[in-house]
């Protein structure tokens, strides 16, 4: 007997009569698809719409941010710091992440995010002391409500996922903003993260900074979806494709996702286009994998030359808020300059006071050890410079 | 561990119910203990061990995940960020690899990075170890991966009573703990009042289940059992075994674990997971430089081979069983039959 014949129907009824059981529409696909195009508003109809405040506040945060990033470049060339992944030309991506949040918000920066920190409020001595390598972090994440600047990629964007889900879970209208690179799309943890919020509807806005490489991969070998912001789609949430260097535009963009998260909408996925243009790190060469001709084609699409444009278009950028935008950023460089050039205080015995809650027997075995070992070079020291030696032996150097 | 239930409130109770109920009663102690894992709802895990739960205190505090340990673990991290104490359930030993980025570079240094500022208060219990017949994948002793890293906590329960008490401390601890449940041991049973649990030793102790003058068996977890079984065997070599339950690797109690070798003489690790690379190798390594002098022969291990863990129809073979023990113990060196410059 035929599976047919034991229901009793006979093989020449009709049998197809709906799609398998298990299958149902789940959500409709496009109203989550990206634009064809980034949104942009500078340059466009638009840019008429984006308010003369808002409009000199980014002016004024790009500028300081560009002065940022030279400054700490320049102290990454005279060894204050180990390294630093400049943001460089992403001014604006940084900028508006920040401003987007309200205090209660929480920023989950990556490596190459300290200007983002910066422009929330945070002191760039403690954004930059991963960078200079006197601890991991130089800041308590909870005060500023910023995590710790992530290097392993895209493994904070699921913390960004829980933390928001805790805090609507507590009743907190509290926001997450992760931001990620385009390379950090390929992750394990990039799906996992948007997969878990997408089931959640937790409250987070992913932010991928898509500035063409990482390291010196280029987008072509790292993802073949038609943008990455339609892999938003895949996860039921929507994808949104922005100008990078459009700071009106990415406000716009992100405090609409902040807004539909806040009110229980759920997550998005912005994906904005933008372009390192320095190269990863001090340490590497990006002549090796792109040419000038292709730094100059996105030098024409500055951040701040876009802002500045229409600023004075509508007659706003007078030498008056040049010179005050200029002098601001020029003391932030220059505060910054003083601290870091003074050498960091540094306690070796630190080491051991934030592994468990309580040293371990074995902790404080070794803790003695180092302890007796920095006594032998002090006194060592002490000695040498009894003989009128060289006074620095067995000093701490950063 | 004799079943004679004669107290009053005393009954043989199982290893996942003192699980069970150490999960209950913490979720109900502290609003901020949430559990979540694959599974851990509707069904109770697949062993059970949240049976319940998700009735008791909705799908918000006892959730099912997607089926993914990375984003599970993460997304723990995130939560404890947040002032809540996740309890996560790895649903076995293998599948809690994808979690090991979450887990090493996360969830073991977060106080660490911070200075302090940030501890994360997360439980990670994994089912772990052999002898439950598992295919592929599903009988892996994995301490030594957490072992090796700082900033973890790694507790094995070998006793009903402790599974809920060190289930309890590892819940209330601040800082990460790797609770690793050993499979085999679920169903097994003993008499224990669920309502007056034994206090919670801080974690870290390590406990003399049978004291004794000829030997110390240093074990923990899953071969606690076969220890016990070994030691009564043993009468009948004329052996008196200590069997010390270590319930904590890390931290690792060096003074319990020293005082019972300097008071024996001789010691035997046993445990199931691989020797070379194995914790044996470290607690070894631990007793002789603290105990060079007590010690009469070699300390030696009892491990599982160093293998890929083997099909189930011969894990017999792999793991440490009474005879491998008992013929370990007899090379202890307990007659005068090494000399010194013989070559041996």
């Amino acid at each position: 007997m035929t599976v047919l014949e034991q229901r009793g129907s006979s093989r020449n009824e009709s049998y197809w009569p709906a799609p398998p059981p298990a299958w149902r529409p789940r959500v409709d696909p496009a109203p989550l698809l990206p634009d064809a195009e980034p949104y942009r508003l500078l340059g466009t109809d638009a840019a008429g719409q984006v308010g003369s405040g808002l409009l000199t506040e980014l002016y004024g945060h790009l500028v300081r941010g560009r002065r940022y990033n030279a400054q700490a470049t320049a102290l990454t060339r005279q060894g204050r710091l180990a390294v630093y992944p400049s943001s460089t030309g992403q001014e604006a991506c940084q900028v508006a992440a920040a401003l987007v949040l309200e205090e209660r918000d929480w920023l989950f920066p990556s490596y190459r995010d300290t200007l983002a920190a910066v422009a929330r409020g945070l002191d760039p001595v403690a954004a930059l002391t991963l960078l200079r390598g006197d601890w991991h972090t130089g800041y308590d994440p909870r005060e500023h409500r910023i995590a710790p600047l992530c290097t392993p990629l895209a493994t904070q964007l699921p913390h960004a996922v829980g933390l928001a889900h805790a805090a609507r879970l507590k009743g907190d209208d509290v926001v997450a903003l992760a931001m990620v690179g385009d390379g950090g799309t390929s992750e394990g943890d990039f799906h996992e993260a948007l997969n878990f919020a997408a089931v959640w509807q937790a409250p987070v806005v992913f932010l991928v900074q898509n500035n063409g490489f990482a390291i010196s991969v280029p987008l072509a070998k790292q993802s073949a979806a038609p943008s990455l912001a339609h892999k938003a789609v895949g996860y039921g949430m929507p994808g949104r494709l922005v100008d990078g260097n459009d700071a009106p535009a990415l406000h716009e963009v992100l405090s609409e996702a902040v807004e539909r998260a806040r009110r229980g909408g759920g997550p998005t996925l912005v994906e904005a286009i933008t372009y390192r243009m320095e190269a990863h790190t001090n340490a590497d060469d990006a002549t090796r994998y792109r040419t000038d001709d292709e730094v100059d084609e996105w030098r024409g699409h500055d951040p701040i030359a876009l802002v500045e444009r229409e600023l004075s278009e509508r007659g706003l950028l007078s030498d008056e808020l040049a010179q005050q935008v200029r002098d601001g950023a020029e003391e932030l460089a220059a505060g910054l300059r003083d601290r870091m050039n003074q050498d960091p205080a540094l306690d070796p015995m630190d080491l051991f006071a934030h592994v468990y809650a309580e040293p371990t027997s074995q902790l404080r075995e070794q803790e003695a050890q180092l302890r007796a070992e920095l006594a032998a070079e002090a006194a060592d020291a002490g000695a040498a410079q009894g003989r009128g030696a060289n006074d620095t032996t067995g000093k701490e150097r950063p | 561990m004799t079943a004679t239930a004669t107290e009053a409130g005393r009954k043989p109770v199982s290893m996942a119910q003192a699980l069970n109920r150490a999960l209950r009663d913490a979720m109900a102690d502290d609003p901020a203990v949430h559990v979540m894992g694959e599974d851990v709802g509707e069904l109770g895990g697949v062993f059970r061990i949240t049976d319940g739960l998700v009735k008791e205190f909705g799908e918000e505090r006892c959730g099912d995940t997607p089926l993914a340990e990375a984003g599970i673990l993460g997304t723990a991290v995130g939560m404890a960020m947040y002032g809540l104490r996740p309890v996560v359930e790895m649903q076995f030993d293998a599948f809690a690899y994808p979690g090991f980025e979450q887990l090493i570079s996360h969830v073991a240094r977060m106080r660490n990075r911070t200075r302090g500022a940030m501890p994360l208060p997360l439980t990670i219990r994994v089912p772990y170890g052999g002898g439950i017949g598992g295919v592929e994948h599903h009988s892996d002793s994995s301490e030594a991966y957490y072992l090796a890293t700082p900033g973890l906590q790694v507790v094995t329960p070998a006793t009903v009573a402790d599974a809920y008490g060190l289930l309890r401390a590892a819940i209330a601890s601040d800082d990460p703990v790797v609770f690793l449940e050993p499979k085999r041991l679920y169903w097994s049973r003993a008499d224990w009042s669920p309502d007056a649990p034994a206090p919670v030793a801080p974690l870290g102790r390590a406990e003399i289940r049978r004291p004794g003058s000829s030997a110390t068996l240093i074990t923990y977890g899953p071969s606690l059992p076969v220890c016990m079984e070994a030691a009564e065997a043993a009468t009948a070599e004329g052996w008196d075994l200590e069997v010390l339950d270590l319930r904590s690797l890390q931290p690792f109690d060096d003074e319990t674990v020293c005082a019972s070798v300097r008071r024996t003489g001789r010691a035997v690790v046993v445990h199931e997971a691989s020797g070379f690379g194995g914790p044996g190798g470290e607690i070894a390594a631990r007793v002789t430089e603290r105990c060079f002098h007590h010690l009469e022969a070699p300390v030696l291990r009892v491990a599982g081979f160093d293998i890929p863990y083997p099909p189930p129809m011969l894990e017999r073979h792999h793991l440490p069983g009474v005879d491998r023990i008992l013929d370990t113990v007899g090379r202890l060196q307990w007659e005068a039959d090494w000399t010194e410059g013989s070559g041996d």
